[in-house]
C-alpha cells in the first residue's frame, strides 16, 4: 500500500511535465518561445508579494517570539485535559495558520520526542497533513493581485481551520484513542 | 485585516515586554523583514518555471479542455464569474496540483487563477466573493497526500506511516467542504444586506 503512495507522489510531477510538453509538440506550439515567454512574470509577481509578505510575516514572527502562544495555550490546557487532547498539540493548533515551516518544526519535535506510538504524534500528524497556512497563502494571493481588503476570506479560512482542528481531534480519537 | 495586523503587533509587544522577551520581539522584526523577502525570491525559479509550463498547456489547449470538463462544477462554485472565463482553467490547475501535494506549482497556477478573477473585479483593491471562495478553499489545503508528514512518519520509524492518509484525507475533505460553505453562507449573507463592499 506504502509502496503504491509512494510511486504516485514520485510519478505525478514528471508525468505532469511529460504530458505537457508532449501535447504542445503535438499542437505544433514552440514550447521553448512560450516557456520563457510565460516564464517572464515569474520575477514581477515575486517582488510584487514582497510588501505583503512582509506585513504578515513580521507580525506573525513577532507574535511568536513574544510568547504568546504559550499563554493561550496554558489559558485552554485545561479545557484540552477534558477532552483528553495531548497538550503537546495546543502550540501546533495556533501555529498551523500562522507559519507552515514553524508547524512544521512543532510537529517533528512532537514525533521525536513522544516517538512513533503515541497519539499524540498520530494526531498532530493528521493535524498538519490536513493545513494549509492561512495566512501565508492570503499573504501571497491577494498580494499578488493588489487586494488588500479582504473582506470575510480570512474569517473563512480560520474559520475551516478551527472546524479542521475538530475533526481532526474527532477522528483520530475514533481511530487511535 | 487592519486589526488583525495592529493586534499581531501591539499585542506582541506588550506580551513580549510582560514575559521579559522585549529583546526578541525587537529582533523579530529584523528577522521577519528578511524571510519575507527570502521567501519571495525562493519563489522566483519555482514561479517563473510552472508559469512557463502553463503558458504551453494553455497554448496547446490543454487548459481549455479542462476547464471544458470541470465547468459545470465551478459554475455552481463560482457563480458569479463570466462564462468562458479563463480563470476556471487556472483554479482547476491549482487544485489538482495541491491535490497532488505539487505545493510549489500549485502557487504560480493560483496567483494565475487570481490574476484572471481580478480582471473582472471592479473595485481593485477589495476581494470578490470569488476571490474569497478560492482563497477559503485553498486555506483548507485540500491534498491527497500528506509527503512531508510521511517523510517525518518514516524519519521517526514510524511502522505504519500510511495509516494517517486516510484519517488526513478525512478532515483536510471536511475543513474544505466548509470553507466551500462558509464562504457560499457570508457571500448570501453579504448580498441579502445589500452591501457590496
Amino acid at each position: 500500500m506504502s509502496s503504491v503512495f509512494n510511486l504516485i507522489s514520485l510519478w505525478t510531477l514528471p508525468v505532469l511535465l511529460m504530458v505537457v510538453l508532449t501535447l504542445g509538440i503535438v499542437k505544433r506550439v514552440s514550447i521553448y518561445e512560450e516557456f520563457t515567454d510565460g516564464a517572464k512574470d515569474g520575477f514581477k509577481v515575486a517582488v510584487k508579494i514582497i510588501p505583503y509578505l512582509v506585513a504578515i510575516i513580521v507580525g506573525i514572527s513577532m507574535f511568536r517570539a513574544s510568547g504568546a502562544i504559550d499563554i493561550i495555550a496554558n489559558v485552554l490546557s485545561s479545557l484540552f485535559a477534558k477532552f483528553n487532547i495531548p497538550s503537546e498539540t495546543l502550540p501546533l493548533m495556533i501555529v498551523r495558520s500562522l507559519s507552515g515551516s514553524a508547524a512544521l518544526g512543532v510537529f517533528s519535535d512532537i514525533a521525536n520526542n513522544l516517538g512513533p506510538d503515541s497519539y499524540a504524534t498520530k494526531l498532530a500528524a493528521v493535524m498538519v497533513g490536513s493545513s494549509e497556512t492561512t495566512f501565508y497563502v492570503l499573504a501571497v494571493y491577494f498580494g499578488a493581485v493588489g487586494i488588500s481588503k479582504v473582506r470575510y476570506a480570512l474569517t473563512v479560512g480560520l474559520l475551516a481551520d478551527i472546524i479542521g482542528i475538530i475533526s481532526a481531534i474527532l477522528v483520530c480519537n475514533w481511530l487511535f484513542a | 485585516m487592519n486589526y488583525i495586523f495592529y493586534f499581531l503587533i501591539v499585542f506582541s509587544i506588550i506580551v513580549g515586554a510582560i514575559n521579559g522577551r522585549l529583546q526578541d520581539v525587537v529582533n523579530s522584526v529584523m528577522t521577519g523583514a528578511e524571510l519575507s523577502v527570502k521567501v519571495a525570491f525562493s519563489l522566483i525559479g519555482i514561479m517563473a518555471f510552472w508559469l512557463g509550463i502553463m503558458r504551453i498547456a494553455e497554448k496547446s489547449g490543454l487548459i481549455a479542455w479542462i476547464s471544458k470538463v470541470l465547468k459545470p462544477i465551478m459554475k455552481i462554485l463560482f457563480n458569479e464569474l463570466p462564462e468562458d472565463s479563463p480563470a476556471v482553467g487556472d483554479i482547476a490547475m491549482n487544485f489538482s496540483a495541491n491535490a497532488f501535494g505539487l505545493s510549489n506549482a500549485a502557487t504560480p497556477f493560483g496567483i494565475k487563477a487570481m490574476e484572471e478573477l481580478q480582471k473582472v473585479n471592479d473595485k481593485k483593491d477589495t476581494a470578490t466573493n470569488s476571490m474569497c471562495l478560492f482563497l477559503g478553499m485553498n486555506t483548507a489545503g485540500f491534498q491527497l497526500i500528506p509527503t512531508t508528514v510521511l517523510a517525518v512518519l518514516v524519519g521517526i520509524g514510524y511502522k505504519n506511516p500510511t495509516e494517517i492518509i486516510a484519517p488526513t484525507l478525512l478532515v483536510t475533505s471536511i475543513a474544505f467542504v466548509s470553507a466551500i460553505l462558509l464562504s457560499k453562507l457570508f457571500q448570501f449573507l453579504g448580498s441579502r444586506e445589500g452591501r457590496n463592499e
